[in-house]
């Protein structure tokens, strides 16, 4: 008798799991498809649009205080770039930098790292909340972009701002690179962060300058920013989707 | 054909448990739900640990963490560490077959993830898209429940309901099969669904919206209220395991109870009392 219930029991178990089994393949499958994709990607635009018609404008992400700050700010993706150029810069104390502004703007300029320091700061104490799943609470002070938008004029064809970065990803020098809109480039919170916890922004969190945008998920906010372009569209930029990791099937608008 | 005799129809007496919107949403929330859950655990395989407070590093250990190291041996060994104590849990946590079949080091094993191998922009698609379906799903189904007086009919406990906890107890722990007989919810399953519908749900969608950094931004330090984001996350993990433990307490009630007969009046409406099961 045991030996006849345990063979039951060994035939449900797999009934179940070739059941099971062929649920997720072809749940695998329709990851793979192209059309299913691009199906679930519409849940993005729902999610983009409601948010936007929730949240004012100018709502603030949350601040917090001293006590709040994690112990240490951990690094995710590049922690120190592999990029010769980039390494100059570095040696030198970032001195040579120069931060280059262009695109869609009436007064295209290049910005030293003093200039940029020189403009009116802001400090903020805020969360990063990586896609992965975690977060820690830094302290940035930078200088707001709406500063640096106010010099250089956006023209009003404007509709997005593309930071390049000098981190390569691959062994084939795909550089990061991110886009956020108008309204997100205008907040009040989003920063060109040249200090973290009150130190000089460290290599492995963005130096010299990474980008705040806080009401998004980290991977928005690039670092190592060699260069700004205002655009029209992104789809005639890499690979089309605004971001490094968008172009990999990450969401664009990382509001989620 | 209804029998028109009196003695036939006492014996074979079905009725319309379940109208055609409560069918359709259940099962609408069937598939979400389950695909929610699979990808909200491959989501958790990118960070498979989990924390309570305002961020992941406020110098405290997770509460909950899975990890893969090598034994005494040198072998691959994957671990469970919860509030301190380490399990092994190789082959299921921490370390499990991958799609080649050699050990990995993954959260939740491949079977239960969505996709099955390690693809995190993948997960967040069909999460994101199936949680709109579930929240849409819901709303519908609140709506509906209070324009047809179900929850007033069905779900919300009577006075009569009250009184009869001890016994619906009992007849629980005694697996007593009252089911088959009744045309009504009994006090236990009413309390269960609405848990499941007013408890647990809006709280596992809720602390779903708790780890938007956009919806952070909504009302600042709404979060706090339920300790901070990371323990939203936590919570949001506990929930929808909650979740699943009613599923299983759900499916052996429905299959001790006249797995057929609850079955058919989830797909065509109708269950049939007084035994009869008919062809």
């Amino acid at each position: 008798m045991p030996s006849q219930d345990n063979s039951r029991r060994r035939f449900l178990r797999r009934a179940l799991a070739s059941c099971g089994a062929f649920v997720l393949s072809g749940c695998d499958q329709l990851s793979q498809s192209a059309w299913f994709t691009k199906l679930l990607g519409n849940a993005e635009k729902l999610t983009f649009a409601t948010q936007r018609l929730l949240l004012p404008r100018k709502a603030m992400a949350q601040e917090f205080t001293e006590a709040d700050l994690s112990p240490f700010f951990r690094s995710n993706g590049t922690s120190n770039p592999d990029n010769p150029e980039y390494q100059a810069l570095a040696a030198n104390h970032f001195a040579d930098y120069r931060l280059q502004v262009g695109g869609l703007v009436a007064q295209p300029r290049a910005y030293s790292l003093d200039e940029l320091k020189a403009l009116p700061s802001r400090t903020q104490i805020t969360r990063h909340d990586c896609v992965e799943g975690w977060s820690a609470i830094g302290k940035w002070k930078g200088v707001p972009l709406s500063r640096v938008l106010e010099q250089v004029e956006p023209q009003p064809a404007a509709r997005y701002v593309v930071f390049y970065c000098a981190d390569p990803m691959d062994v084939l020098g795909t550089r990061y690179y991110e886009s956020i809109d108008m309204e997100d480039a205008w907040h009040a919170q989003t920063l060109l962060a040249y200090e973290l916890n009150d130190a000089p922004l460290p290599i492995r969190n963005g130096a010299p300058i990474r980008v705040r945008v806080e009401r998004q998920l980290g991977y928005k906010m690039a670092k190592y920013i060699m260069q700004i372009q205002l655009v029209e569209r992104l789809n005639d930029i890499a690979g089309g989707q605004g971001g490094y990791w968008e172009d990999r099937g990450y969401e664009w608008y990382a509001g989620i | 054909m209804p029998p028109h005799d009196a003695a036939a129809r006492v014996q074979t007496t079905g009725y319309l448990r379940h109208t055609w919107p409560v069918r359709l949403m259940h099962w609408i929330n069937v598939l979400a739900f389950t695909l929610l859950l699979m990808s909200g655990l491959q989501i958790f395989n990118a960070y498979p640990a989990l924390n309570w407070g305002k961020s992941s590093y406020s110098g405290r250990p997770p509460i909950l963490q899975m990890d893969a190291r090598m034994d005494a041996q040198g072998n691959p060994m994957g671990v469970t560490r919860v509030f301190g104590h380490e399990f092994n849990t190789t082959g299921v946590l921490g370390l499990s077959a991958g799609m080649g079949g050699q050990p990995v080091q993954r959260g939740f094993p491949a079977w239960i993830t969505l996709p099955s191998q390690q693809w995190l922009a993948m997960g967040r698609r069909w999460h994101f898209f199936f949680a709109w379906v579930l929240v849409i799903n819901g709303f519908a189904y609140i709506a509906y429940t209070l324009a047809s007086r179900h929850l007033a009919r069905d779900l919300m406990p009577t006075r009569a309901d009250w009184r009869s906890i001890g016994q619906s107890i009992k007849d629980h722990l005694l697996l007593r099969n009252v089911g088959e007989a009744a045309r009504h919810y009994n006090i236990l399953q009413k309390l269960t669904y609405l848990g499941v519908i007013f408890v647990l749900f809006p709280l596992v969608i809720l602390m779903g919206w708790a780890m938007s950094p956009g919806l952070n931004a909504l009302f600042p330090g709404w979060i706090d209220v339920f300790g901070g984001r990371q323990s939203a996350r936590t919570i949001h993990f506990v929930v929808a395991w909650l979740l699943v433990g009613f599923v299983f307490i759900h499916l052996f009630e429905v299959v001790i109870s006249g797995f057929w007969n609850n079955l058919r009046s989830m797909i065509t409406g109708r269950y049939r009392i007084e035994g009869s099961e008919g062809a």
